[in-house]
């Protein structure tokens, strides 16, 4: 791992930001062609961009009552804890801070989203956005335990919890081959974390938005593409963790990471359009009942080859 | 120089928050700032190069206190504690206990003779930590752990009323389960099941 330069700072948002527009473009040519192709490819690409404009010029609605210091503290929450999720992304080799605790960092960061979806859901006191918010609660409740698993079961391998010495170990096995079971629950607790997806019950339609309900104007625009950036973050963890980070032939360590992740992000994406909502109870229970007692024996499992070799 | 700015800023807002603690109103709003003061403390015990331990307090205390707020509104005595309350009872007696408490540890701060520092930090902190603090105890612990864990799962066991079998029939053969509310959870419908 080299010194990072400080211009990474810098480059890092801009980076993520690139990387979010094409996804969120991405996500609107499969919903245009989902929905028969409506209009040039450029025009449906370019949509989400007149979205971007049309928040930024919306006035914002007001609701009676509001909490106006947990809702707006909520709703800034999530883009900054996605970018400080960042920090640790090993961006080609480099990460913005390669800390010793890389991976609790990580984990710590994206927790913050609950809270920060809890308080946007309380925040304007209405009922529909209050029961996303209570939705996300139960849903990171459910998937929280597993997703550790996963992430411990990485570091375990590789016997650091730094995201560089993490990559580094993958020189020779990607850890996806010995952990799919890790790697899939990694996936879908991503998924789960940016409510997207199957996922997206706390935001869903059946509540007429939930969460999200009552936020107009510049609050939306930072929730909503907030939590576009929490996936994209979120998906590019797993390359360093799962997917050998830089490692590839021929091609520079950079553009590696780079293609990697747009595979995640992609095949995320494309995944969240061909499955339903999950209902909340159900998840729930798939969650405690088969999903912890996998990652439980993926660890042991990974556990015993360290100890063994 | 850095550092002990923001240590005396973070030591400060850690106080300011958990002030507000019992100023605001909001059941909401509390238990938020009480989460602000404990990530001010997480960020001092960053700032003792104990990463570890201080990004664990963030995880912690952020699941912690959003499960609390679910649950303290569910369970307030006025509806979804939406309504104004205050976090204290005997306010006399409660303000003298704690500005007691506070003028005791900030005077034995400076009363104490505090040992001059021998050696530096170990290379890493938080193992050292841990060893100092469990090591000779380290099998004690691990069998307390398994004890206690056994011991929750045991409990849960007893205490429930839906079973297995009161969801997946008596032969365990039912490819759905029979729940009153959808997800595992929920009463028992004695009057539906008939004598056992």
């Amino acid at each position: 791992m080299t010194e990072t330069p400080l211009w990474s700072v810098l480059v890092l948002p801009v980076v993520l930001a690139v990387i979010t527009v094409g996804t969120i473009a991405f996500d609107a040519v499969l919903a245009a062609r989902a929905a028969g192709a409506v209009g040039a490819p450029s025009q449906v690409a370019t949509a989400p961009l007149r979205e971007v404009a049309r928040l930024l010029v919306t006035q914002r609605r007001t609701t009676v009552t509001a909490d106006g210091v947990l809702w707006r503290v909520g709703v800034l929450t999530v883009p900054v804890a996605a970018l400080l999720a960042a920090l640790v992304l090993p961006l080609g080799g480099a990460a913005v801070a390669d800390l010793d605790v890389g991976v609790v960092w990580f984990n710590a960061m994206e927790i913050l989203a609950w809270a920060a979806v809890w308080t946007a859901g309380w925040g304007p006191n209405a009922p529909l956005s209050l029961v996303g918010g209570y939705r996300f609660v139960a849903q990171g409740l459910a998937y929280e335990l597993p997703h550790m698993f996963a992430l411990i079961t990485a570091a375990t391998a590789a016997g650091t919890l730094r995201v560089g010495g993490i990559v580094e170990a993958q020189s020779g096995v990607w850890f996806v081959v010995w952990m799919p079971v890790a790697f899939v629950v990694y996936l879908l607790s991503a998924m789960a974390m940016a409510f997207w997806g199957p996922f997206d019950a706390p935001v869903g339609r059946d509540l007429a938005g939930g969460a999200a309900g009552e936020l107009s104007g510049v609050d939306r625009l930072v929730f909503l593409g907030g939590r576009w950036l929490l996936l994209v973050v979120a998906a590019a963890m797993a390359v360093p963790l799962f997917l050998g980070g830089s490692h590839g032939p021929v091609l520079p360590p950079w553009l590696w990471t780079l293609v990697k992740t747009a595979a995640v992000l992609a095949g995320l994406v494309w995944l969240a359009r061909r499955f339903p909502t999950v209902r909340m109870e159900r998840f729930a229970e798939f969650a405690w009942v088969v999903l912890v007692p996998l990652t439980v024996l993926q660890a042991l499992v990974v556990s015993v080859a360290v100890l063994a070799w | 120089m850095v550092t002990t700015v923001l240590f005396w800023v973070f030591g400060v807002a850690a106080v300011v928050f958990g002030f507000l603690v019992f100023r605001l109103d909001s059941m909401a709003q509390v238990t938020f700032a009480l989460l602000a003061s404990f990530l001010c403390v997480a960020a001092e015990v960053l700032l003792l190069g104990l990463g570890y331990l201080g990004l664990v307090i963030v995880l912690m205390m952020v699941m912690e206190m959003v499960i609390m707020a679910v649950f303290m509104i569910m369970y307030m005595m006025n509806p979804a504690g939406l309504m104004p309350m205050a976090m204290y009872h005997n306010k006399a007696g409660a303000m003298s206990i704690s500005v007691g408490t506070f003028v005791v540890l900030g005077a034995g701060i400076f009363l104490v003779d505090w040992p001059e520092r021998a050696g530096g930090p170990p290379a890493e902190p938080t193992v050292a930590l841990g060893t100092a603090l469990m090591g000779p105890q380290m099998l004690t612990m691990m069998t307390l752990g398994l004890v206690l864990f056994a011991t929750i799962v045991a409990t849960v066991m007893l205490s429930t009323q839906r079973g297995r079998y009161d969801r997946f029939g008596d032969d365990l053969r039912a490819r759905r389960p029979e729940d009153p509310v959808p997800g595992g959870v929920g009463p028992q419908r004695t009057e539906m099941r008939g004598p056992r």
